[in-house]
């Protein structure tokens, strides 16, 4: 492993770690707004772990300037589309789960 | 060819059984909507399949076409089915089938373990190594006029079959108009979220098609994943509640629509003229070519693609009497 | 069993999958996806066998033949989806009669 990969591997790890939080939230999580609070959320900064990640391995700095435009299109395409979800949801009147 | 060490082994195995049980759902889940969103899911395991076999051209227009834009064409027709009412047909057994007819039932489980296991043994029995036509793409890749050897047999050795492509492409959309296309929908104005989406992301998806088309020379990329990116600019502008005027619709669309076939035709005539075989190019100019052919595909592709998720026919302003 | 191997036998899988479904479910969307589920099994079994290069990279011709076949895939399935509205429109029904009786 070279030094680089001692910073990559601990980030890209914890970022699958983000991924199997939300993707467990996404099926255990009782309605659709409780399972949407934990996909995004989580998806979101385990994306941005990875490519973290994946800056410290880069070779040239356009693949950075790559990479984090990747990171932000999924950000902006996430959140919005959480909000298009929820306010769908809403509008059928789909009940929040109380406990 | 390669071994497999453990970990590869226990990746794909999983991606394996993942695509097919995935594949599964999609086709036997009881609610239409549920399928088709597993559908889509089962589409980016695709791509992540393709980047694993070492084909990231086929993983980008997996991701682009397979998963997103057949997602959206599915959801919209469902969507479409939803509002107008429509029985949708749940059982796909019917009860009062007598026992004669439910054995014949079983009848095609039978029929797909035969043809299973003819396939099974036809690609067992392949030999394990083959360089298949690469060596011959190798050879002659420096001629060609790119680099991706992938672009080099889609626009040069192979060259007719992308023309051939793109005229099915407008044959589908002239089909969906033949049949007089869909009723015009009535649109819900888009919220400021959606709103705000479609005007930030349109320039950027214009921008990536053209980086596509640009790094389609050199690496992965083309006219295939720029046209899809730019239909799906198209299907993102249509959500927004965007609809084509009339101008637009009447002259500017079809104008480039017919743009990339056209380019084809023209640059196939040129070659034939100039002594060639039907899209054999000069190695001097087949660089240029390439890239001119390309450009008019993906102007063609992203609005053919974009109108098929329309559906509607344009309003050519003669036939009212609908 | 090499990598190749497996992901073409996946491929068949999928197409057989695909095919089965397309015989005995009757609602028209479902035999949309059915047709799209048998498409990727074919792509799959394509790439899957030009990766036998050995060492080299894969074949590129049929990845340009997959990259085509997609792109036909989607045209034909907006076409498909749209003769299925129209037959809905028509008749409220999302299957095919069993006999033409008009």
């Amino acid at each position: 492993m070279t030094p680089s990969d001692y910073i990559a591997v601990p980030l890209l790890v914890s970022g699958v770690m983000f991924f199997l939080a939300g993707s467990a939230g996404l099926l255990r999580f009782p309605d659709v707004y409780t399972r949407l609070h934990a996909l995004t959320k989580s998806d979101n900064v385990g994306l941005g772990l990875i490519v973290a990640g994946l800056v410290v391995e880069a070779d040239s700095w356009f693949v950075v300037g790559k990479l984090l435009f990747i990171w932000l299109l999924v950000l902006l395409a996430g959140a919005s589309v959480a909000n298009l979800i929820t306010k769908g949801a809403m509008q059928r009147g789909t009940r929040m789960w109380t406990r | 060819m390669d071994t497999l060490n453990l970990a590869q082994w226990v990746f794909d195995s999983l991606t394996g059984t993942g695509l097919l049980w995935l594949a599964w759902m999609a086709l036997a889940s009881p609610q239409l909507i549920r399928a088709i969103v597993i559908f889509v899911a089962f589409g980016l395991l695709m791509a992540l399949t393709w980047v694993r076999l070492d084909a990231v051209d086929i993983a980008l227009a997996e991701v682009a076409i397979g998963a997103g834009l057949t997602g959206a064409l599915l959801l919209a027709a469902l969507a479409k089915l939803t509002a107008a009412q429509t029985e949708i047909s749940k059982s796909d057994h019917r009860p009062r089938d007598g026992r004669a007819v439910r054995a014949l039932r079983q009848l095609p489980a039978v029929l797909m373990f035969l043809v299973a296991a003819g396939l099974v043994y036809s690609v067992l029995s392949l030999p394990p190594v083959s360089s298949g036509l690469s060596v011959e793409v190798d050879a002659n890749l420096g001629t060609s006029g790119v680099e991706n050897p992938v672009t080099a047999v889609l626009l040069n050795f192979r060259g007719y079959d992308t023309l051939l492509e793109i005229f099915v492409l407008l044959l589908a959309l002239l089909g969906v108009w033949s049949l007089g296309g869909l009723p015009p929908q009535r649109v819900a104005p888009a919220g400021p979220v959606l709103h705000t989406l479609a005007v930030v992301l349109t320039p950027v998806l214009i921008l990536l098609a053209a980086y596509f088309l640009w790094a389609g020379v050199k690496g992965p990329g083309g006219a295939f994943q720029a046209g899809a990116t730019l239909g799906a600019a198209g299907v993102l502008l249509q959500l927004a509640g965007w609809r084509p005027g009339p101008g637009f619709a009447r002259v500017h669309w079809r104008l480039i629509l017919v743009a990339g076939p056209a380019l084809f035709i023209l640059v196939a005539l040129f070659t034939i003229v100039a002594g060639r075989h039907l899209l054999e190019y000069a190695p001097e100019h087949a660089g240029t070519l390439i890239l001119l052919l390309e450009s008019g595909a993906t102007l063609s592709i992203g609005l053919t693609l974009a109108g098929l998720f329309f559906g509607e026919r344009p309003d050519d302003g003669y036939d009212n009497d609908n | 069993m090499t990598t190749e191997t497996l992901y073409a036998l996946v491929g068949v899988g999928l197409f057989i999958l695909g095919l089965y479904a397309l015989f005995v479910r009757a609602n028209l969307l479902r035999k949309i996806l059915a047709a799209n589920v048998m498409s990727s099994g074919v792509f799959l079994v394509l790439v899957a066998l030009a990766r036998r290069t050995g060492t080299v990279a894969p074949d590129p011709v049929p990845h340009a033949m997959v990259i085509t076949g997609i792109v036909v895939a989607v045209s034909v399935t907006a076409f498909a989806l749209i003769l299925m509205l129209r037959i809905a429109m028509k008749t409220g029904q999302t299957e095919l009669p069993d006999t033409w009786s008009e």
